[in-house]
């Protein structure tokens, strides 16, 4: 009985999170005039795969997404390599004021982005990274509050024996952080790519502001242009945000073990 | 010779450790401390983006808070939104966390499911709801007039519009839920097992046992949802733009049109800060008075589920 009740609940309910996605898919596919029929056609009648090309080409969305790709490669390696050198420094050392600056870095997390949305605006203006990529990519080098964190954890869990082993055989700092703990960490660096890369991928705020040229547009804000103008073009549009959806998906995919293993495998107590 | 290596290895990590996280302590530096402080300096300033600047004092603040209904209106919006999306987030989270928690068949997939929608946050989610609020060939009206209900004018409707972005807002919970789904997984299954037991019925095992044990877990997402509440602005920007009537023109909103729009640095600045003492404050009452409700389990849990 409850079983069922359930699994009536689940069905039901998991229906109406992934029925928007398939409502924009089947959009993408439809032509005009089925778009505008009451009530909806919810099966195109034949698929316009056309469409996907066709609304391509309706804005240099090729320069976009070479913008995009450059900004989520860079800013991934980037926050990977530095936020997991900054948790080795302090899972693995000992130094005066360790655990305030710690403290310090958590409470880093409640800072509103608003807060600093202006000032950093001016500061990169004064550097002359307005309208240059470097705003998206550059702060990623220098690690992130949230990562940092999950990767310190990732270090906690390697036993001290093994560090003491490898500083017998002679290996400094560095060689220890980089040949034995950055391979035990991979399915930490593995989680913090991810939702780095989703959070580049999907940012919107960040190239609304400094970004100002077309041609260093990256693909949200390609996709955002779509609903500036008087005819909205609701074809153009499904079918980008189903393109625009899919790298995120995919990689979903590949690494969800991780996710879920990450949050269900471990109690995060407090 | 081990004598040599103790004292070069003592001597040493005076500098290595700060080398290893030098990279956070210059971004927080340059990218956070720098700014935030530069920002408090520019909300005493009349600060436009081109021309004199001129010290003010507290000007900013005294205009914003005495003669500027805009000021009100907005920040009314945001307290609006977050008082209803902050429970509906947190309460869903739970629902769904909870029923994922039984032990049917399948519950990866289900996870995936609710989870999917937060992988695409920003202008994709906003083109999907989009499409689905409009008023003449909506999924959503077409679904209320199955019903028999003749669906409003989501986005186009003052008296609407709000719920039309909290709905959009709350398919993303797939984190939220995650996190209490770990915590609901850390309970000992001992403690209802005793509790079956002595007969405890089970809406009480839920009141007595998950709820205080899932506790520590309701005041992360409370406060986590809070913030994010407050700095809604991505999905106002691009589904609603503020209107009908400036009924979803969010209180982020306001501090970015003044800084990018109507140039008035000094001004939107003087708002950032409003927003982040606002944001302190209510996240300082919930730790304070958390203590009467969240039970933390201590000592008292061993090695078990580490």
């Amino acid at each position: 009985m409850v079983r069922t009740l359930t699994y009536g609940a689940l069905i039901f309910l998991s229906a109406l999170f992934v029925a928007p996605f398939l409502w924009t898919l089947l959009t993408a596919v439809k032509t005009e005039a089925e778009l505008v029929t009451w009530p909806p056609v919810f099966w195109p009648e034949d698929w316009r795969w056309a469409n996907f090309p066709e609304s391509w080409a309706k804005q240099p969305f090729g320069t976009y997404l070479w913008n995009s790709t450059t900004v989520v490669v860079l800013s991934t390696i980037g926050q990977v390599f530095s936020s997991s050198l900054v948790a080795f420094g302090f899972a693995r050392f000992r130094f005066p004021g360790r655990d305030p600056i710690f403290v310090l870095l958590l409470a880093t997390m409640m800072i509103p982005w608003d807060v600093k949305m202006i000032p950093l605006y001016m500061e990169f203006n004064l550097l002359g990274w307005i309208n240059t990529l470097k705003p998206l990519i550059i702060p990623a080098w220098f690690g992130e509050a949230f990562f940092i964190f999950l990767l310190r954890q990732y270090i906690m869990t390697v036993p001290m024996e093994i560090d003491e082993a490898a500083r017998m055989d002679g290996a400094n700092a560095w060689q220890l952080y980089w040949r034995i703990h950055l391979p035990l960490m991979v399915p930490g660096l593995v989680l913090v790519g991810t939702f780095h890369f989703m959070n580049a991928w999907n940012d919107y705020l960040g190239p609304l502001i400094y970004l100002n040229d077309q041609t260093k547009y990256t693909l949200p804000l390609g996709l955002g242009l779509f609903q500036g103008r008087h005819d909205v073009d609701n074809i153009a549009i499904a079918a980008i945000t189903v393109i625009l959806c899919l790298p995120p998906l995919v990689l979903f995919f590949f690494v969800q073990r991780y996710i879920m293993d990450n949050a269900l495998g471990s109690s995060v107590k407090g | 010779m081990s004598d040599a290596r103790r004292i070069s290895s003592r001597r040493r990590p005076c500098l290595v450790p700060w080398l290893f996280i030098s990279p956070w302590i210059l971004g927080f530096l340059f990218f956070t401390l720098g700014p935030m402080i530069f920002s408090l300096v520019m909300s005493l300033h009349d600060w436009p983006v081109v021309g004199e600047r001129r010290f003010v004092g507290f000007d900013n603040y005294r205009v914003m808070l005495t003669q500027d209904p805009k000021f009100w209106q907005s920040l009314g919006v945001t307290v609006k939104f977050a008082a209803i999306f902050v429970p509906l987030n947190i309460l869903l989270s739970f629902l769904l966390a909870v029923l994922l928690n039984v032990k049917v068949r399948g519950t990866a997939l289900f996870r995936t499911a609710f989870y999917l929608p937060s992988i695409i946050s920003g202008v994709a989610l906003v083109m999907i709801w989009k499409w689905i609020y409009s008023k003449d060939y909506g999924l959503l009206n077409y679904g209320l007039s199955l019903l028999g209900v003749d669906g409003p004018n989501w986005l186009g409707d003052p008296n609407w519009s709000i719920l039309a972005i909290i709905i959009a807002s709350l398919w993303g919970l797939g984190g939220t839920m995650l996190i209490l789904l770990a915590g609901l997984q850390s309970i000992p299954k001992e403690l209802y097992e005793a509790a079956r037991i002595s007969g405890v019925p089970a809406w009480a095992q839920t009141v007595y046992i998950t709820i205080p044990m899932l506790s520590p877990m309701l005041l992360f997402t409370f406060i986590t949802s809070l913030i994010s509440a407050f700095q809604q602005l991505t999905i106002a920007l691009l589904l609603t733009k503020g209107g009908p009537l400036n009924s979803t023109y969010f209180f982020a909103m306001y501090i970015y049109d003044n800084a990018f729009k109507f140039h008035d640095m000094g001004y939107a600045a003087a708002m950032s800060w409003v927003m982040f003492l606002i944001i302190l404050t209510l996240s300082m009452i919930v730790l304070k008075y958390s203590a009467a409700w969240v039970h933390y389990e201590g000592e008292v849990k061993g090695g078990g589920n580490g």
